[in-house]
């Protein structure tokens, strides 16, 4: 009997339950293009060289063409589709469409994820190579504009569009923490 | 029926506001929809495979064993493909690139030409039967070496003539105080959008249907109609959103296999390049050879000029890299020669890449300008102020707006020029040597005729209808300000529809002209609707529509020297410790025509000034002399400037317009990388007194370099 080279999997994505059976070769990537319609994570090199295909998996950054669907059960996964609530864009996406963060457009659905990613990650205190004091009673170094750079630098854009994008990830990190932003 | 309004009392006035992206909601969304994005029913795959070998022939495709493998459809090569007319000129004056008409012989004659496409059911089972091919070659010894001193260089028109030349270069020299006699390189650059090429072809009641991501629907559907001997209305090309071009996306081997496979198998067929596929399928920037020979007075005047480019093409296509059209512009002086050459090696076919020719040409000949001010003594900014021509240095043709000196005045202030040091090798800052470098920038203006179509719709609002493409630089916002102003109306009234070859045909969004030529029809046929509306009566059912042609009003312009102007600053930091190049900021002042969307051109221009920081600094792709490939033909191995390679960049421009263009525009597309290399090598210099006249300035050739300090 030949082995069988398919598996049934369930996905979560964007909070919703997908069963479906995978060739054993389908990339997380390909599932969510080619068999669950979900065309805003892009493929821009299916190597891990670009950042376009990034998503969220358990709210962690990932590079989706790495990773095989049959290895993405019970994860939860957060593509560019599930982060506006409804009509209202999540604060990343409001930024970069107010700020032009972006050209062409598709190294944008990775460089939301990842942004939304680097937002929580700094806020949870973890340095990047740039972070000059790594000590865990420092807590989150300012999220500078070289801090930014340093940590979406796995997001390649070719347009050239790093400036605005920065502003609009600092835009978004401010809007995210009120508190902050009204001592300010 | 409705009556018809146009505010024609009241101009609305958008063209110069900055406006966010018409399309942007959909791209942050991840609703908007690129060509290999759109589902069809009974979709096949094809993938596509690649010469191993730098140069043979095919002997034989082990089609058998692959057929029999699961879901496989189909093998497509030169044994059973479909012939193809390839003895055209094209839309833009030139012959098809053989890269493209795929499977037509036996012959390679470079290493990762398109041998045969796998089509199969699932893109999995297309991948691994089209890596499980087998292709024999009988192999040829291949020649890939790229030097100046080769006996079978040749001079070569491409676009622009090969040689302009007057006065005596020689006898010139000889009388010049100050002489800069250098060899510049530029290496091998590829244009690494990030969307790949991909194209989904199927016959659709008797028309062909292609779903592609192009720079012209009219473009590629017209290579189309004549490699496959169509009738013109048989072929629609549809190319909604783009991932990038510039310059790359034109007719390649993934649209035509994938129409020969859609043909064979009757049903859709989509081929996608693959990342490392592009690196040999999709063109890329030649490696460049420069000598520049500049003589002149104790006051800088020029009085020599000769500037000699070579690049490379490979044996089925011949592309010039026109790197010498910067001197024929910029500079006057009274010997003044430049020359284009090539040589034909067994590699891929080069193509138009940002700014072909003015980019690698601009690095060596405003890197040359800075040597030469050194040696006189002079600031470079004064040189070049004192080299500024009253008329084409070789047309003699007067200039359509020439805003340079105004880009440098404004430039020098912002940036602080005049508080710099000229001395090079003296600012230090820990391990860090700083230093400040300027360039000037130009870019040719043009336009393309283009149709257009704008219809007044009985709901009060306005529909466009042009061929356009808008491959990230904000065009279809820009042609939206643009009919809103035209049709005096706000621009929530004015939808723009583009990306369809069935619009009527149009220009390409290349060569910095599409907007422009866009621009141009949609004015037209906006403005001859408005005065028909202004006439009174309502609107019908099915709308009231005019079309344009600029055909006509591009033949009637008047020649002049027409282009956009820039001047570039740069400050870089050299680690003298590790070699390692940082630009700390960069700003560019530019004279480009009517700036119709602040927003989206500040973002095209520093796109532009990003690719000077990676050209100088990054870019570089290495050919293995062994195999005739490229080293590491990907994302890791050929770097682009990623978010931690680049500063704060400013953009911004002078008043300028061409007067002889409706809505006042020039082309910002490319003009904002020209210079931009020279800017920063010549900031290196200035921090380390070393010249680097080979791109890209890595750290390896710092440190290898010396220097007072280094």
């Amino acid at each position: 009997m030949a082995p069988s080279t398919s598996s049934t999997v369930t996905l979560n994505i964007n909070g919703e339950k997908h069963t479906l059976s995978v060739d054993h070769r389908t990339t997380l990537l390909d599932a969510l293009r080619e068999r669950l319609d979900l065309t805003g994570t892009k493929k821009g090199c299916d190597q891990g060289q670009c950042g376009a295909c990034t998503v969220l998996v358990d709210g962690r950054r990932t590079v989706s063409c790495l990773q095989l669907a049959v290895a993405s059960q019970e994860r939860e996964i957060t593509t560019v589709e599930g982060l506006a609530e409804g009509e209202r864009l999540h604060p990343v996406q409001r930024a970069f469409l107010d700020l032009d963060g972006f050209q062409c457009g598709y190294c944008t659905p990775g460089q939301i994820c990842s942004a939304v990613a680097v937002i929580e990650e700094h806020a949870a205190g973890w340095p990047s190579a740039v972070t000059e004091d790594v000590r865990p009673e420092a807590g989150p170094p300012p999220l500078t504009p070289e801090e930014i750079r340093e940590r979406m630098s796995g997001n390649l854009c070719r347009c050239g569009a790093y400036g605005q994008i920065v502003q609009a990830v600092a835009r978004a990190a401010a809007a995210g923490t009120p508190t902050e932003g009204a001592a300010a | 029926m409705t009556t018809a309004t146009t505010g024609a009392a009241t101009p609305t006035g958008v063209v110069g506001t900055a406006h966010t992206r018409v399309e942007g909601r959909d791209k942050v969304t991840g609703a908007a929809r690129y060509a290999g994005e759109i589902p069809f029913a009974g979709l096949a795959h094809g993938w596509l495979v690649l010469s191993t070998v730098a140069r043979g022939r095919i002997l034989s495709v082990g089609t058998g064993p692959v057929l029999s493998m699961p879901g496989v459809l189909a093998v497509l090569h030169h044994g059973n493909a479909p012939r193809l007319t390839t003895d055209y000129v094209g839309m833009l004056g030139v012959p098809p690139d053989p890269t493209a008409a795929v499977f037509q012989d036996d012959r390679v004659p470079h290493a990762g030409w398109p041998v045969a496409l796998v089509v199969a059911e699932t893109p999995e089972q297309a991948r691994e039967a089209a890596e499980a091919l087998v292709v024999t070659y009988e192999r040829e010894p291949h020649d890939i070496v790229f030097s100046d001193a080769r006996p079978d260089t040749y001079p070569a028109d491409g676009h622009l003539p090969a040689l302009t030349e007057k006065g005596d270069m020689e006898a010139e020299l000889a009388a010049s105080a100050h002489v800069v006699d250098e060899e510049y390189t530029t290496p091998e650059e590829h244009h690494a959008m990030m969307e790949p090429h991909a194209a989904t072809a199927r016959w659709d009641g008797g028309r062909l249907d292609v779903v592609d991501s192009n720079q012209g629907t009219t473009w590629v559907a017209d290579e189309l109609v004549r490699m496959f001997s169509l009738d013109a209305s048989a072929v629609r090309v549809r190319s909604e959103h783009v991932g990038g071009g510039f310059g790359s996306k034109r007719l390649r081997a993934h649209q035509v296999s994938a129409v020969m496979a859609a043909t064979l198998l009757r049903r859709p067929v989509r081929v996608v390049l693959t990342r490392r596929q592009m690196f040999s399928l999709s063109g890329y920037r030649s490696p460049t050879t420069q000598r520049i020979r500049l003589g002149a007075d104790p006051d800088g005047r020029l009085r020599a000029l000769e500037h000699r480019s070579l690049n490379q093409t490979s044996t089925v296509w011949e592309f010039v890299e026109p790197s010498t059209g910067v001197a024929r512009v910029l500079y006057d002086a009274d010997a003044h020669r430049t020359e284009n050459r090539v040589v034909r090696l067994d590699v891929p076919s080069p193509t138009w890449m940002r700014a072909p020719g003015e980019a690698p040409g601009s690095f060596a000949m405003e890197a040359a300008l800075d040597e030469l001010a050194e040696k006189c003594g002079l600031d470079p900014i004064e040189l070049r102020l004192r080299n500024e021509p009253e008329r084409g240095p070789v047309s003699g043709l007067e200039f359509a707006g020439r805003n340079l000196a105004a880009c440098f005045r404004e430039g020098a202030r912002r940036f602080g020029w005049a508080d710099r040091d000229p001395r090079p090798g003296v600012r230090r800052e820990g391990r860090w040597l700083l230093g400040t470098g300027t360039a000037a920038a130009s870019f040719p203006v043009g336009a393309l005729p283009s149709t257009a179509a704008v219809t007044a719709e009985p709901d009060g609002t306005f529909t466009v209808r042009i061929a356009a493409a808008d491959i990230g630089t904000g065009a279809r916002t820009a042609l939206t300000l643009v009919a809103a102003d035209a049709l005096r109306v706000p621009i929530v009234r004015v939808r723009v529809r583009i990306g369809d070859s069935d619009f009527g045909p149009a220009g390409i969004a290349g060569g910095s002209m599409g907007t422009r030529s866009w621009a141009w029809a949609v004015t037209a046929a906006a403005g001859e609707l408005r005065e028909r509306l202004a006439a009174g009566g309502t609107v019908p059912p099915e709308g009231i529509t005019v079309r344009s042609d600029t055909t006509a009003a591009l033949g009637a312009l008047a020649r002049k020297e027409r282009h956009s102007y820039g001047a570039q600053f740069a400050e870089a930091a050299v680690d003298v410790t590790t070699g390692e190049v940082r630009v700390r900021r960069m700003l560019g002042v530019f004279a480009a025509g009517r700036i119709v969307n602040p927003l989206t051109a500040r973002n095209q221009l520093v796109g532009g000034m990003t690719w000077g920081i990676s050209m100088a600094l990054h870019e570089e792709a290495v050919r293995d002399g062994a195999s005739g490939g490229l080293y590491g033909g990907d994302l890791a191995g050929y770097h682009v400037a990623s978010h931690a390679d680049v500063p704060a960049i400013e953009a911004d421009w002078v008043d300028d317009q061409d007067p002889d263009d409706p809505v006042g525009i020039k082309g910002i597309g490319e003009v904002g990388i020209v210079g931009a290399a020279a800017a920063v090598a010549n900031a290196v210099w200035h921090a380390t007194g070393v010249r680097h006249r080979c791109l890209p300035i890595r750290p390896d050739r710092v440190l290898r370099a010396g220097g007072p300090r280094v």
